[in-house]
């Protein structure tokens, strides 16, 4: 019983130096900028979010080495949402009320952001997004680092249709927001191509749908009418490593029917033992197999910071990258972290893509990127095999379905609106829903 | 015909005059010469001039072009990058051992960083199939023969035709001449000559595949107008008769596969739930932790297969008895660490093993990181057993079938024949009287959710081989295992089998024409709907201990 005591007591010291040395943690805390990260460390999206959190601690790190921001140092705030989408909304809440941040860089899977809206909009904060999605949004406080699908479906669609000559569609995906929006757009887009509607195979599963069979044999049937066939895939997450286990095993070979995925990236196919899937395809803005300085750069940084030199990078870290500098370069500009003024000074900022090139925040705000085109390898690289000229500007509302084809986003005076609509000259107001 | 034969006749002298002045040994050097230089091209192309680098490559026919072109195609073939000079590198350990590409010298290890591979995409996998195809069609190999002949005629060809014509004459084995046999048909279908043309359809009737499937289609297509596209009436007659007996095939072997397809993910059910049938039907403990101890048996092949990364069918059988291990220590402790104070209260149990769970998921995400493992699958798991054109099994499902039926005639077996069996079905019949006869109820209790626990790991063992391999798997199948059991009858591991191969066929049945969500959907109302009417699952406990 008295060491039962014993420890209570050193636990009691233990809790009140803690306390002590949190509350000299705050005093300093006044000369230095909180930046919020709001990424999953635990639940099904931890696979994908732990890394942007970590992305985020070095290039915070990375920025107080260069002497912090505006004079003073920045702070990281790191929370944990759980990959809940309402407890999304809560830790963004205390992000924004009782830490202060000036800034979040965080979410992942449109649910999320859409969970985390509203907050943003009442409290004004301001927040990075760094993930492809589906657009038919935009908002004042939501900065859109990842790809629009101007940026990534649409280019990926034209490579197919006009280098490989595909005739015949799979659309496939996981039975949510991103994919169904998406598939709709490009459905539209087919058909205004003339490819006819018995050409499309349209197809949902299942988040984290494990057994692929049927749909494999039924995509290898729907495959073998002698035209030329491949699958576009926003298929997610987890569900991936069986469905394309399931696709080298039943011998579906990417010279036949070739996949092109929009969700997997260097860090999904770390978990998947690749060399039946080589010559697959996906489309980013982003490959860590680009050969410029900048990149390798970037990726010398990371293995570094992370200690572990097989830790491979991708294009949402990217997105982190260049949002981030962004954010800095404006808070420069402005002087001030106010809100209000970084969301003013940002628009027409600019900064070197990891790929080459210059991305630029548009009034929309979205950014403007490169789209590539690479082949999955058989060392769980991409091997860029088509890519733009030049960056494309991503569209918030898709000019390839009629309700959204008049709206457009400007967050410049005199329009300031998220929802614009050209012709009836009115702006809807933001459109969460 | 005649024609074509002359046609035939005149490319062979034509390419004898090729060939004959090649033996002299002034072109030796030529070939070697050019050889060289076509290597260059290829190491310095981008990856639009690789095309026609490729190309240069396969007409130097020199001794090394097969090589290397096979080299390029297995993604062996890489370049330094000081010096650009190609070479054949395959990896051992962490780095790379090399050959001359142009020679064949050895050169030594070099590490990745010092290399740059030669990437291909697509088209040029085409290309090099078609070209090593037409390189190594006089290959002494039967089957190198049969492959170079499939990829040819992917692509079906002026050039490729007259080789084929050439091997023909020259050919031996039956099986490989069928196979050019079936490429010449296709061609003369497109001939005017009528009776040629029913010849073909007539030899094509014979060997059915899709392609043939496709190549009839277009003779029996109607056009915008409702004409046929195919106009000698004869022809089309036959092209349909020909497509209605190879069709009632396809629809037989698909019936099959759906069959099979239902067994597989029958399979997969049985095995995740038979675990839970012992735990839960046996024991009645509601254990929310078995997803996460198959969870824990397939991170113990992820880890076996680091320890020997040379062995991939040894690691795999290893880590049978290594994650049965792992697991019901696991399991064990769980028991007699928290489920044993709470026999009798059910809700308090679940939130407890609730909480068990989540331990250690986060337990494996903090020791193997948040990300996917991959676990590769050995050389005699992975592609497809080829029954036909129209029937291909995938392997590793058939063997997870037959693993499934071995755990269960052995867990049958265990239970029926051993002390232990027989033991905790005294526990589960009548608790208090066998602890009455002298039966360590405490004892049998951790023992039956050890072997549960266990058998769950083994689950983990079939499971890393088809699905991810990462801290959420378990939860991708608690539910199912619980709806397995409750289908099947609680505390009966035959109705498990049964409700898990059923449930498996329903599933596969209904997706293709609901869709794999609507289809889930459906099982879903189907078993509650059941439960209603038979409220102890297909084979209810009968007698005392049903009642207690």
């Amino acid at each position: 019983m008295k060491k039962f005591y014993k420890i209570l007591r050193n636990l009691a010291v233990s809790m009140t130096v803690a306390t002590m040395s949190l509350g000299a943690g705050n005093v300093q805390a006044e000369d230095s900028i909180k930046v919020g990260v709001l990424h999953s460390l635990s639940g099904t999206m931890a696979i994908s979010e732990t890394t942007l959190k970590d992305t985020m601690l070095m290039l915070i790190d990375e920025q107080n080495k260069k002497g912090g921001l505006l004079g003073k140092k920045l702070e990281a705030v790191v929370v944990d949402p759980a990959s809940n989408w309402p407890l999304f909304a809560e830790k963004a809440r205390e992000l924004l009320t009782k830490d202060k941040v000036a800034a979040v860089f965080g979410c992942w899977t449109s649910v999320s952001r859409k969970s985390v809206l509203p907050v943003f909009e009442e409290l004004n904060g301001l927040l990075f997004y760094p993930v492809q999605y589906e657009g038919e949004e935009s908002s004042k406080n939501v900065f859109y680092t990842g790809a629009a699908p101007n940026q990534q479906a649409i280019p990926a669609v034209d490579y197919l249709m006009n280098d490989l000559k595909v005739k015949r569609w799979v659309l496939a995906g996981t039975d949510y927001v991103y994919p169904r929006t998406t598939n709709k757009i490009l459905e539209a887009y087919l058909k205004a191509k003339g490819v006819a509607k018995k050409d499309i195979m349209i197809n949902y599963t299942p988040f984290g749908h494990s057994d692929w069979q049927s749909i494999v044999a039924d995509i290898k049937k729907f495959g073998s009418t002698g035209k030329k066939t491949a699958v576009v895939s926003t298929i997610n997450g987890d569900a991936n490593v069986p469905f394309y286990k399931e696709l080298g095993n039943q011998g579906l070979k990417a010279e036949d029917i070739p996949v092109v995925a929009f969700s997997v990236g260097e860090e999904e196919l770390s978990g998947i033992d690749t060399k039946p899937l080589v010559g697959h395809l996906a489309a980013w803005n982003y490959f860590m197999s680009v050969d410029t300085t900048k990149n390798a750069a970037f990726i010398k940084q990371w293995q570094d910071y992370i200690k572990n030199p097989k830790r491979v990078t991708n294009d949402p870290m990217e997105a982190h990258y260049i949002g981030f500098n962004m954010w800095v370069k404006a808070v420069e500009k402005a002087g001030s972290t106010d809100p209000a003024k970084v969301q003013d000074a940002i628009i027409g900022v600019e900064f070197p893509n990891l790929t080459g090139g210059t991305a630029k925040m548009l009034p929309n705000h979205h950014i403007s990127k490169p789209v590539l085109i690479g082949e999955i390898q058989d060392d769980g690289q991409f091997a860029t095999v088509w890519q733009t000229n030049k960056v494309v500007d991503g569209d918030a509302w898709s000019d390839f379905l009629p309700e959204s084809k008049p709206i457009i986003a400007d967050w410049t005076a005199p329009i300031s609106c998220g929802n614009y609509n050209t012709k009836t000259k009115k702006c809807s107001g933001q459109n969460y829903k | 015909m005649k024609s074509s034969l002359a046609k035939v006749c005149l490319k062979l002298v034509l390419m004898a005059m090729f060939i004959v002045p090649g033996l002299g040994s002034t072109e030796d050097s030529a070939i070697t010469s050019d050889f060289t230089s076509a290597l260059d091209k290829l190491a310095t192309a981008s990856m639009q001039e690789r095309e026609a680098a490729v190309q240069h490559l396969a007409l130097t026919k020199g001794p090394r072009t097969v090589v290397v072109l096979q080299a390029l195609l297995d993604g062996h073939l890489y370049k330094i990058r000081e010096g650009e000079k190609l070479v054949v590198a395959k990896p051992q350990g962490d780095s790379l051992s090399l050959n001359d590409a142009e020679s064949g010298d050895d050169l030594g290890v070099k590490e990745p960083a010092e290399l740059q591979k030669i990437t291909l995409n697509n088209s040029l996998r085409v290309l090099l199939r078609k070209t090593l195809g037409r390189l190594q069609l006089n290959s002494s190999d039967t089957t190198t023969r049969i492959e170079a002949i499939k990829a040819m005629a992917k692509v079906p060809d002026e050039e490729s035709l007259t080789l084929l014509h050439d091997r023909m004459a020259v050919e031996q084995e039956t099986a490989v001449q069928d196979k050019i046999k079936i490429v010449f048909a296709f061609e003369q279908l497109d001939r005017t000559t009528k009776s040629d043309r029913i010849a073909a359809i007539e030899l094509l009737k014979t060997h059915p595949t899709q392609d043939v499937v496709n190549r009839l289609n277009a003779l029996v297509e109607k056009d915008a107008d409702g004409n046929y596209l195919e106009t000698d009436n004869d022809v089309r007659n036959k092209a349909k008769t020909a497509l209605v007996a190879i069709n009632s095939k396809i629809s037989f072997y698909g019936g099959i596969e759906t069959l099979f397809f239902g067994l597989s993910l029958g399979a997969v059910l049985v095995l995740s739930a038979i675990g839970l049938a012992i735990t839960f039907g046996v024991m009645g403990v509601i254990n929310m932790a078995h997803g996460e101890l198959m969870m824990l048996g397939a991170y113990a092949t992820y880890v076996l297969q680091q320890l020997m990364p040379q062995h991939l069918g040894a690691a795999l059988l290893l880590s049978i008895p290594t994650a049965f291990v792992v697991s019901a220590l696991v399991g064990i402790a769980i028991e007699r660490g928290i489920i044993r104070f709470l026999y009798g209260r059910p809700l308090e149990t679940l939130l407890a093993t609730f909480g068990v769970s989540l331990v250690l998921q986060q337990t494996v995400r903090s020791i193997f990181s948040p990300l996917n493992r991959s676990v590769s699958a050995p050389e005699w798991m992975s592609g497809t057993w080829q029954v036909n054109d129209f029937l291909s099994l995938t392997w590793n499902r058939f063997y997870i079938l037959i693993f499934c039926l071995l755990v269960f005639i052995l867990l049958l077996q265990i239970l029926k024949r051993t002390r232990l069996g027989l033991e905790v079905r005294a526990v589960a019949q009548n608790r208090n009287m066998a602890k009455a006869m002298g039966i360590p109820t405490a004892w049998v209790d951790a023992m039956t959710f050890g072997l549960g626990s266990g058998i769950a790991g083994v689950a983990g063992v079939a499971l890393s081989q088809i699905t991810n391999v990462g801290p959420n798997l378990g939860q991708a199948y608690i539910v199912d295992s619980f709806m397995v059991v409750v289908f099947g009858g609680v505390g009966n591991i035959w109705g498990t089998l049964l409700a898990g191969f059923s449930l498996g066929i329903a599933n596969k049945l209904l997706e293709p024409t609901a869709g794999a969500v609507l289809a889930k959907i459906l099982v879903l109302v189907f078993i509650i709907l059941f439960i209603q009417k038979r409220p102890r699952g297909l084979f209810p406990q009968k007698g005392r201990a049903a009642e207690g």
